[in-house]
């Protein structure tokens, strides 16, 4: 350690303020405190209660992640082999899928460590770790097939709009991870749409995803037998959980993200309030969608005649699918775009899961809601803080006065 | 001779650079989302604002001493409303297909905040030599604004390169087959709206950041 400690010594000499290295102070700054804990401290409030900063807070989401990480690659080694109709074990399958999950992990971190390396040195700020966690999120929500270069755009578009003209970590708006996919669905709709499946198969080998199933129905009927007729892939509510189904990498298996959340809720880094009031508001709107499509038996919220499936989908239904989950736990809570005030969580919470089952059924555009709906409570989040803020001032000067 | 000292130069670099219309004082910005499409039509636009502006400029700096005050906006959008009116037959004459395609935008060169703008901060107040040059320099930094929109949507968002002709436009490069082979795409957002915005407020950053602009918070 001492000859680490004196390699560091040494060479912080050429970065300091005045010498000629010194715009590389930030590059020196990231690696130095990547391998001897910072000992500097917060001067000013607000004060914390428990030493945890933000490096502990990035590393443990970091850690709920990983679980996805590998259910993810061998999510796509399995669907491969089902589709080719060939046996593989799981160590093959995982092996399989690491060759498509490892080059998206790659780029999305030399993008992100390009462009945040950039703005720390034109801003002579330190390297934030901050980017280390939208770029180990990102990759998770990418389909498996996603060319390299469309996510080298995309991460690089969602760290600088989303983050780095905002000011960087702590002071933006939009989740930098959520506004890199929301780009990419918008900018490249072919790859990554989500109404054909992912999967990485022989050529030819597609069909619906499990949320396009309902939005244009082969044979609808009723909600049960919805997917009857899907013969490529089991859409049982079973399975669905278990995620081996085609999707994004890492939002399938719902077991593992479920984990990831007590995990989250345990060490005190995500708000359970945001994750509960979600699926409240998901829950109450589907059950809402539920009784308006049994009374328009015409069809007053249906396209071309048929009625909307998508209304008659369940609300564990609309759990399983999609993203939903994933983009609770790990999206939704994301302390810097969320709400601060506990009140204000409640809200939050339960407007994304209201907006996610609104976009999910009545606009058959979009097959998947959940991305859009955070993005759009992100931005009435600190809206819904001022008013929380405001009526507690209201409430404690009338009682009071 | 008054074009060359330094005020008249002032006059039309001003407008172009630090105090551009639309990256400074983010005026215009409708037309400027909407005509961005292609380079073509961004160009054949920002043809027809700069005679909108000079000649409005023009005139009522002639007229300007004789325009009571009380009615003075009637009276300028009479006159830029009869430009954009000739402005727009003469592309419905000469260039028919560009004026289907630039549609309604023409005939909104009116309500640009820009010519309205320019006529009641400076022709009004200024002589005509001046509000002439007023309107050379902000029609071309107007102009300079959305052709590098244009050029950035057009190019990533349709993979063309289209100049203006008589026609339909001309294709001046378009991006090879063999690189949609290999795996490119054009970035769809851009057509639409929000593209647009986005890139203008790239090229906002970008002119701001050159022009050494700083904004109190």
């Amino acid at each position: 350690m001492n000859i680490l400690r004196k390699i560091f010594s040494e060479t912080g000499k050429f970065v300091e303020k005045g010498k000629p290295l010194s715009w590389a102070y930030p590059l020196w700054e990231a690696a130095d405190t990547i391998f001897f804990s910072t000992n500097k401290q917060t001067s000013n409030g607000p004060h914390i209660r428990d030493n945890m900063d933000i490096k502990r807070t990035m590393f443990f989401v970091v850690i709920a992640l990983i679980p996805c990480y590998v259910f993810g690659a061998y999510n796509i080694g399995y669907l491969n082999s089902l589709a080719l109709g060939i046996e593989k074990g799981i160590i093959a399958n995982t092996i399989f899928g690491l060759y498509y999950v490892l080059p998206i992990l790659i780029i999305t971190f030399i993008a992100g460590a390009i462009c945040e390396i950039t703005f720390a040195i034109v801003r002579k700020h330190e390297v934030n770790e901050g980017f280390l966690v939208s770029c180990a999120l990102i990759p998770l929500t990418m389909p498996p097939d996603v060319p390299l270069w469309q996510v080298f755009v995309g991460t690089s578009f969602g760290i600088i709009i989303g983050k780095e003209i905002f000011g960087g970590v702590g002071t933006n708006i939009f989740n930098p991870a959520l506004t890199s996919r929301a780009f990419m669905y918008f900018a490249f709709p072919t790859k990554i749409s989500g109404d054909k499946v992912w999967t990485v198969g022989p050529d030819g080998y597609s069909g619906a995803t499990a949320l396009a199933v309902p939005a244009n129905p082969a044979e609808y009927d009723t909600a049960s037998n919805l997917y009857a007729n899907v013969s490529q892939f089991d859409y049982s509510n079973l399975n669905l959980f278990w995620g081996l189904i085609p999707g994004s990498i890492g939002e399938t298996n719902k077991l593992l993200i479920l984990l990831g959340a007590f995990f989250l809720i345990y060490c005190g880094i995500a708000s359970w309030r945001i994750m509960v009031s979600c699926v409240i508001g998901l829950v109450f709107t589907a059950v809402l969608f539920n009784l308006l499509s049994m009374f328009t038996v015409e069809g007053i919220l249906a396209s071309g005649g048929t009625p909307n499936a998508m209304l008659t989908l369940t609300p564990l239904q609309h759990i399983l699918l999609g993203s939903f989950l994933f983009g609770t736990v790990f999206m939704a809570t994301e302390p810097v775009t969320s709400s601060h005030t506990n009140t204000g969580r409640w809200i939050y919470g339960f407007l994304i899961g209201v907006l996610t089952v609104i976009i999910r059924s009545i606009n058959p555009a979009y097959p998947e809601g959940v991305f859009l709906a955070i993005l759009i409570m992100n931005m009435f989040a600190p809206l819904i803080d001022y008013y929380v803020v405001q009526s507690n001032i209201k409430m404690r000067l009338s009682r009071n006065a | 001779m008054e074009l060359f000292n330094s005020e008249s130069k002032k006059i039309i670099s001003d407008p172009i650079n630090v105090n551009n219309p639309i990256s400074l004082q983010v005026l215009g910005i409708c037309s400027a989302l909407a005509v961005t499409i292609r380079l073509d039509q961004a160009i054949i636009m920002t043809l027809a604002v700069i005679f909108v502006l000079c000649s409005s400029n023009v005139i009522l700096s002639i007229i300007r001493n004789y325009i009571p005050n009380r009615v003075r906006i009637v009276i300028m959008l009479s006159v830029i409303a009869s430009l954009v009116s000739v402005v727009d037959e003469l592309l419905k004459a000469y260039l028919y297909d560009m004026s289907k395609q630039l549609s309604v935008f023409v005939g909104l060169i009116i309500t640009n905040c820009i010519i309205m703008g320019r006529a009641e901060a400076f022709a009004l107040k200024n002589g005509p030599s001046k509000a002439f040059l007023d309107g050379i320099g902000n029609g071309f930094g107007y102009g300079l604004i959305i052709i590098i929109v244009s050029f950035f949507r057009e190019l990533f968002g349709a993979g063309t390169i289209t100049l203006p002709d008589g026609g339909a436009g001309y294709v001046l490069w378009r991006i090879p087959e063999s690189w949609y082979a290999a795996g490119y795409e054009n970035i769809g957002l851009l057509v639409l709206s929000p593209g647009a915005f986005i890139i203008l407020g790239l090229v906002i950053w970008v002119q701001r950041e050159m022009a050494g602009v700083e904004e109190d918070a």
